[in-house]
Parts: C-alpha cells; sequence; structure tokens
C-alpha cells in the first residue's frame, strides 16, 4: 500500500515537485505558503534528483526565472500568495505570449492591497481571466485538499506541456495550512537532456545543434498581422483545452432541484452543507469545478433544466457568480453566498443563506 | 592582383563568422550594438560554443540581438534578463549564458535584477551597453545620462536637482563579492575593439570556472539619440563619458 | 466514528503538535484526518487553536462552529470556546490562569491541572501530551498504541528517544484528569 503522510497542503506541494521530477523551483517568502520552499530548502533535492531550488530577491525575479528555466524546457514553478502573484503577472503575461509551459502555486490571502494573511478566493478573476495584460489565459486548478495540492503538481504539469502554457494552482490558506493525509504517488524521474531535446528541441533554448537554427523565445511582434495571428493562434489553443480538459465533481446532483457551486476549500463546506439540508428536506446537491479555466461549462449546463435555484459560494464578493450567470442564462435564478476579508462561512451559516435565497 | 586573385581563398584576409546571420542590421549607422554583436559572434566561433551558448536579450533597441546571432535566445521582460539568466544557468550548468542589456535595462527597470544575480555570483556573463540614453523609445534620460546632457525628457539638461546623478552601476557591481571580473571598455576605434573583444572573450571562459560573474561595460555611442553624426558622437563620448565612465578593469581575479 | 475536536490556548503551549499527535493517531488506525490551524501574527505569543477531525468517512468541512470536544487552555479560549461545545460535548480545561470557569451544564467537563503535573514531573515539555492524556482517558479514540506510532512517525527520528518520556506523560494525563460535571 502506498505511504500515506500527514502534512500541510503547502508541504504537500513541495514533497510533489521532488516526487514528479520538477527541475526547478524559484521563490520569495509570502504567508500563507512560505512552508513551500521551506520544505524544499529542508529536503535539499538538489542532492537527490538535482532539482534547483532558488530564493529569489522578488516575486518579479522569481517568475522571470520561471521563465528562463521554461525557456530550456525545463520543468519549473514557483509559490506565492496574492500580493506576490500581482507582481509576477507581468510574468505571467510574457509566459503566456511566448507559450512556455510552468506551474505557479497561489495561495491565496485576502485583500486588496497587503489585505490580511487568512485565506481568500478574492483572486478568480485574476486567475481565470488573466491577471496581467494582453487577453491569455492560464490553466487553473483548484485543490480541494492536501492530497490535491499534491496530485495536481504532476497534473499542473502535464497539462502546462500538454499545451506550451502556464498553469496555476489555484489554492487558498485554508488548503496550504491544513494538514490531512496525503498518499505518496510512484516516484518520477526528471527528464534527461536527451528527453528534453527529443521533447522540446524545435522550441527550447537548450543550445543550438548544426542541424537547425538558433531558437528565439520571445512574446515580442511588432507588426499587427503578426501578433493577431499570434492571438489567433493562442485563442484556438484555448477553445482546445477548454473543449478537453474542463474537471469537476458532483455530490448529491442527480435529483437535486437546488446546486450549490464551490471551489476549493469552499466545495468542503457546500459538501457539509448539501447533507445538513438534505436532513432538512431540500434537495441539494453540490458542483465543484476542479479546473477554474477551463470552466466546467457543460457540466453546469447539463442540470439546468433540473434546477430551480444555482448558488455560488465563495471567499469573495461574489466572482465565479457571474461566469455561473452567463452560463445560467437567465433560464435559473443564480444566487451567491460569500464572505470576505478571510472570514470563513461554516455550514450553518451557507444553509441559512440558502433558505433565504431561495424564498426570496 | 586582378579580382580573380583577390577572391582566391588563400588570400581571403577577412571574413564575416558564420555566427552572424546575414540578417540586415536595424541599428542606426554609427552605433555601437552592432560592432559588440560581432565581437560576440567571434568569440562564440573562436571558442566553439555555438551549440553551447544561449543568449538573453533585453527589452530596448538590442531587443531584436536574436535576430543577428545565430544562437538559441531568450528574450527578456524588460529589466529582467539577469532572472532568466540565472535560472538557464543554474538548470545547464553546462551552458554558455550571457544576458546583453542597455543601461535602461539594467541600470533602472532591472536593478534589483542584476544586482542579485551579481551578488549570487551566477556564472553568467553580462554584457552591458551603456549610450547614457535611452534609443528605443526615442532619446529619455538613462540612469547613465550625464548632467547637463539634453534628451527627450530632460530637455534642458539633466540636473541633479531634478533628476538626480548619472549612475556609476558598474563601480556598484564591482564591490559585489560575487562578481569575478568587471570592467569597461569601448568600441569607437580599432585598438578599443580590440581590448573589447579580449574582455568579452575573458569573461566567457570564466563563466565555466565557477568563479562567479563576469560584467562588461561598453561605454557606447547613439549618435540618433545624442542628435549629432557618428563621427562627432564618437568624439563627444571621448571628451565627455570617459572622464566620468573611465575605461578600464575594476576587478579580476 | 466522528469526532471534532477544537485544542485552543496560547502559542507554545504544544496546541498545535498535540493536534498533529492526534491526528497522526487517527492515520495509524486508518481514519480520515483534518488539521486546520489558526495562523498568522496570533500564533507568536498570542492565542492559538487547531481544529482536529478524525472520522471513519470522508471528511467535508474542515471548518467548524460547533465540536465535539473543547481542549480549553487559557482563559481567551474558554471565552471563545465554551459556547461551541455541543450539547452532550466535551469540555476539557487546564484550570491554571482560568479566573472564569466554565459554566455550562448541558455538556461534560473536566480538568486538568496539567501545569502542576508538568512541574511534579519536572518536564515543562510534557504540558501538551498530559492534556492529550487527559483527552483520551475520557474518549479514548485513539489507542495509545497508535499515539504512539503517530508520535514515531511525527518526531524526526533523532527524536525518537523521547518517546517513553511522552508515554509516561499521557499515563500521568490520563490518571490525573478530574470529572467536575
Amino acid at each position: 500500500m502506498a505511504e500515506k503522510v500527514l502534512m500541510k497542503g503547502n508541504e504537500a506541494i513541495a514533497y510533489a515537485a521532488i516526487n514528479c521530477g520538477c527541475d526547478g523551483y524559484f521563490g520569495y517568502p509570502i504567508t500563507p505558503q512560505s512552508e513551500v520552499m521551506e520544505t524544499l530548502m529542508k529536503e535539499k533535492p538538489w542532492e537527490t534528483t538535482g532539482m534547483v531550488v532558488l530564493q529569489a530577491e522578488s516575486e518579479t525575479s522569481s517568475i522571470n526565472m520561471v521563465y528562463g528555466g521554461a525557456c530550456c524546457g525545463k520543468k519549473v514553478m514557483t509559490s506565492s500568495s496574492s500580493p506576490g502573484i500581482s507582481l509576477m503577472c507581468e510574468g505571467l503575461s510574457y509566459l503566456a505570449g511566448a507559450e512556455l509551459p510552468c506551474l505557479v502555486v497561489n495561495v491565496m490571502r485576502g485583500g486588496p492591497g497587503l489585505g490580511t494573511i487568512q485565506p481568500s478566493q478574492g483572486d478568480y478573476y485574476q486567475a481565470t481571466k488573466a491577471g496581467g495584460h494582453g487577453d491569455y489565459r492560464m490553466i487553473v486548478l483548484a485543490p480541494a485538499s492536501a492530497q490535491d495540492m499534491y496530485d495536481f503538481v504532476d497534473l499542473g504539469f502535464e497539462l502546462a506541456f500538454k499545451y506550451r502554457i502556464p498553469a496555476m494552482i489555484l489554492g487558498d490558506g485554508v488548503i496550504g495550512q491544513m494538514m490531512e493525509k496525503v498518499e505518496i504517488r510512484p516516484a518520477k524521474a526528471r527528464r534527461t537532456e536527451e528527453e528534453i531535446r527529443a521533447l522540446c528541441d524545435s522550441w527550447a533554448t537548450i543550445g543550438k545543434p548544426a542541424h537547425r537554427g538558433g531558437n528565439t523565445i520571445t512574446s515580442l511582434a511588432l507588426e499587427a498581422d503578426v501578433q493577431e495571428r499570434h492571438n489567433i493562434h493562442l485563442q484556438k489553443k484555448y477553445a482546445e483545452i477548454e473543449a478537453n480538459e474542463a474537471r469537476y465533481s458532483t455530490y448529491k446532483t442527480e435529483d437535486a432541484e437546488h446546486l450549490i457551486v464551490a471551489f476549493g476549500c469552499m466545495s468542503r463546506i457546500g459538501e457539509a452543507v448539501v447533507d445538513y439540508a438534505r436532513e432538512q428536506g431540500y434537495k441539494v446537491g453540490l458542483l465543484r469545478p476542479i479546473t477554474l479555466f477551463p470552466y466546467p461549462t457543460a457540466a453546469v449546463e447539463a442540470l439546468i433544466p433540473q434546477l430551480k435555484s444555482i448558488m455560488s459560494v465563495e471567499l469573495n464578493a461574489g466572482q465565479m457568480v457571474s461566469d455561473l450567470k452567463v452560463i445560467a442564462n437567465g433560464r435559473v435564478p443564480v444566487n451567491f453566498y460569500g464572505r470576505q476579508g478571510g472570514m470563513i462561512p461554516d455550514p450553518e451559516e451557507v444553509f441559512e443563506a440558502f433558505v433565504k435565497s431561495i424564498n426570496k | 592582383m586582378d579580382i580573380k586573385d583577390i577572391i582566391k581563398p588563400e588570400n581571403k584576409v577577412y571574413g564575416k563568422t558564420p555566427v552572424l546571420k546575414d540578417a540586415v542590421l536595424h541599428y542606426c549607422p554609427g552605433c555601437s550594438h552592432g560592432v559588440v554583436h560581432k565581437l560576440i559572434a567571434e568569440v562564440i566561433e573562436e571558442m566553439g560554443i555555438q551549440d553551447k551558448t544561449i543568449g538573453v536579450s533585453p527589452v530596448g533597441c538590442s531587443v531584436f540581438a536574436y535576430n543577428y546571432l545565430d544562437i538559441d535566445w531568450q528574450q527578456a521582460a524588460h529589466g529582467r534578463a539577469p532572472a532568466l539568466a540565472t535560472a538557464t544557468k543554474r538548470l545547464m550548468p553546462d551552458k554558455y549564458v550571457f544576458t546583453y542589456q542597455g543601461d535602461g535595462d539594467l541600470a533602472s527597470i532591472g536593478t534589483a535584477e542584476i544586482m542579485h544575480a551579481c551578488n549570487r555570483g551566477e556564472n553568467i556573463v553580462v554584457i552591458f551597453i551603456n549610450n547614457a540614453i535611452y534609443g528605443m523609445t526615442g532619446g529619455q534620460m538613462a540612469p547613465t545620462t550625464l548632467l547637463g546632457q539634453v534628451t527627450a525628457t530632460t530637455p534642458y539638461g539633466r540636473r541633479a536637482d531634478l533628476n538626480g546623478y548619472p549612475m556609476k552601476i558598474t563601480e556598484l557591481i564591482a564591490q559585489l563579492e560575487g562578481t569575478c571580473y568587471v570592467t569597461r571598455q569601448s568600441v569607437q576605434n580599432p585598438a578599443s575593439v580590440r581590448r573589447t573583444k579580449k574582455a568579452i572573450r575573458k569573461a566567457f571562459e570564466n563563466s565555466m570556472m565557477n568563479k562567479g560573474t563576469s560584467f562588461v561595460e561598453v561605454v557606447s555611442t547613439c549618435n540618433s539619440g545624442w542628435k549629432t553624426t557618428p563621427v562627432k558622437a564618437n568624439k563627444w563620448m571621448e571628451e565627455n563619458m570617459f572622464p566620468f565612465y573611465p575605461l578600464g578593469d575594476m576587478k579580476d581575479r | 466514528m466522528k469526532e471534532e475536536i477544537i485544542i485552543a490556548g496560547f502559542g507554545g503551549q504544544g496546541v498545535l503538535s498535540m493536534g498533529k499527535i492526534l491526528a497522526y493517531g487517527g492515520i495509524m488506525q486508518d481514519q480520515e484526518v483534518t488539521w486546520m490551524p489558526s495562523y498568522g501574527p496570533e500564533m507568536r505569543g498570542g492565542t492559538c487553536n487547531v481544529c482536529v477531525i478524525l472520522s471513519d468517512n470522508k471528511i467535508s468541512s474542515p471548518i467548524l462552529s460547533k465540536y465535539d470536544t473543547a481542549i480549553i487552555l487559557n482563559q481567551q479560549s474558554m471565552d471563545k470556546f465554551e459556547s461551541r461545545v455541543k450539547p452532550g460535548g466535551l469540555l476539557i480545561y487546564d484550570p491554571n490562569g482560568i479566573t472564569r470557569h466554565p459554566e455550562r451544564t448541558d455538556i461534560t467537563i473536566c480538568k486538568i491541572a496539567a501545569v502542576d503535573e508538568a512541574a511534579n514531573l519536572g518536564n515543562a515539555k510534557a504540558y501538551n501530551m498530559i492534556v492529550l492524556g487527559a483527552f483520551l482517558k475520557k474518549k479514548p479514540i485513539v489507542t495509545m498504541e497508535n499515539v504512539l506510532k503517530g508520535l514515531k512517525k511525527s518526531l524526526p527520528p533523532r527524536h525518537h528517544g523521547l518517546i517513553p518520556m511522552n508515554e509516561e506523560a499521557i499515563t500521568v494525563g490520563m490518571n490525573a484528569v478530574e470529572d467536575i460535571r
């Protein structure tokens, strides 16, 4: 039987990175995610797998180190929390523009500004609609457990390389700080130089062999028609991702008349609300988007005919709810309940809000 | 010798290095970039490291350096080239990694990245083109613009009380323990070109010796930005820039 | 079986590590567990708490407003968590430093003079294991064997020599817990 270890979500990120053959981590300390780099430094993977771990001088530098590493076809990553991710958004735009694979972990805290170090989901828009400039998307995975934090590192790298796109694990202070049982997966070796060359020689900056000209990684295209062609190419790729990679889970939706939609830690609370509401005689189900981009639009769409209401439950002022309203398009009322500033609702509180929302 | 003799291979006295592509340079006539590009290309050819060299180009006039040297290139966000180079060299220690940055890129927006890469002693080469002005955006003040120098954003000349002082970033870099070789050169005549090439060669050789960062500043002209002719620009540089930015090695260990 | 526990006190009392050992004990007997701490500046010398859930089934919300058991180690935590024990639940507290003792009559209340017992043992670091012993006496949800296995898992090998001392402290706590009502 696979080993099961008690660990924080943040620690799970670090152990998974070492275990799945990550080549490099570049980061800057910020609460509530500093355990990621602390764990890596403690484990010294450069002595075992050869993974590079570096504390950079800033988040700006971290994401640009990721850019440099990604240019080399390496599996590279960083992690931060909301204010640090804002600093990285410039770099993410460049990574997206240059079509580079990488993994970025955001353990969200409350904002705006320096805000609070307590949990939040206030960066949903930033993650799913592009926090940086220029009409790009990232693959966004929303973990709801320490096991998800662990598993999404490998999944994030797989998807990032499959589509040559930045992938983000959008966690929060609850998922980062909470300890749970984590099953350690079979280890993957780091890719060899030969494997990287076989996989990435057509684009990566790994040294120009005699048989080809120099590769250039850039996001620059001064001519409008060239840039437009590139934009259309990117949008095609995003459409392909939307068609193929949406992930979600459901809980008691078969006969549900009311749907709670929640991601990350709030989906855990959402499950408790479903159980509690069913005890009170309400036919409630839960849909948990696992990917926030691509959004599981078809899964929501399929449930709409049986629904009398949808309620989005978020740790923010209402962000994902706007995506649900677009999907529902007036066919079913879409309600919202959220807490902000690091406050976390308990299941009873959400249930009361649900009852109020369907009786208004 | 008639033309047939002249073109015989055995009579060849100079050839363009194949590391330099045949692309027409977009740089203005008289610009120093073309010369420095050629020197880097020649060093790469002479060291036989074309397949092992990764360049990182900046934002500024030399953003398009990747169009001219036939090697693998990364093009960085403004000022961030040393961060890219850091990761690239650490992930591929057997490669020669260099950044090519102007004064706006390196000494203004990218000060944190260059300071910390040099302080960590990354085994990379930094080529720093200092022409005391922003070329690509149309001749605005750079951190290295001299006092009194007229630019698009200091139309009455740079004033210390309004604009601060010209920054001697290379002197700062030389103070950092992580650097092994810090030098300031120029390329306005054949002798200085030869000295700069030697400096670039030494910098590239250092990067495989695990000694730390090698930093080569090239004091350069921007006759378009300076609104003068190439010949006058060289003279202006010698008379005004060299006294403030004196040439020579600051550190070599 | 599902047990939802809040452990609350000052930073430095070993609140978080007590929760961790309990959670590891749960894993040793193949249960699902969550360990959700308060985190941030309040940890540094201020109040500190951790919510531990052990369950035979998958755990939904790791964040709760009511608990089966509250283990309370300072007055601030008494003020905050006494009202949040489910009717019929358990409240265990250390009377040291407590100025207002628990008043509820619909829950079981026990006290463990863990500061005094730790002083008797001559080992202030045994404090949290004494408290853990008191809890396990009242609710033996994790066997001593699994607690010790959990300890072994959560302690780095260089500290495995401390396990017998911890076992002794747990036994002391089990013997010293007093029912109030």
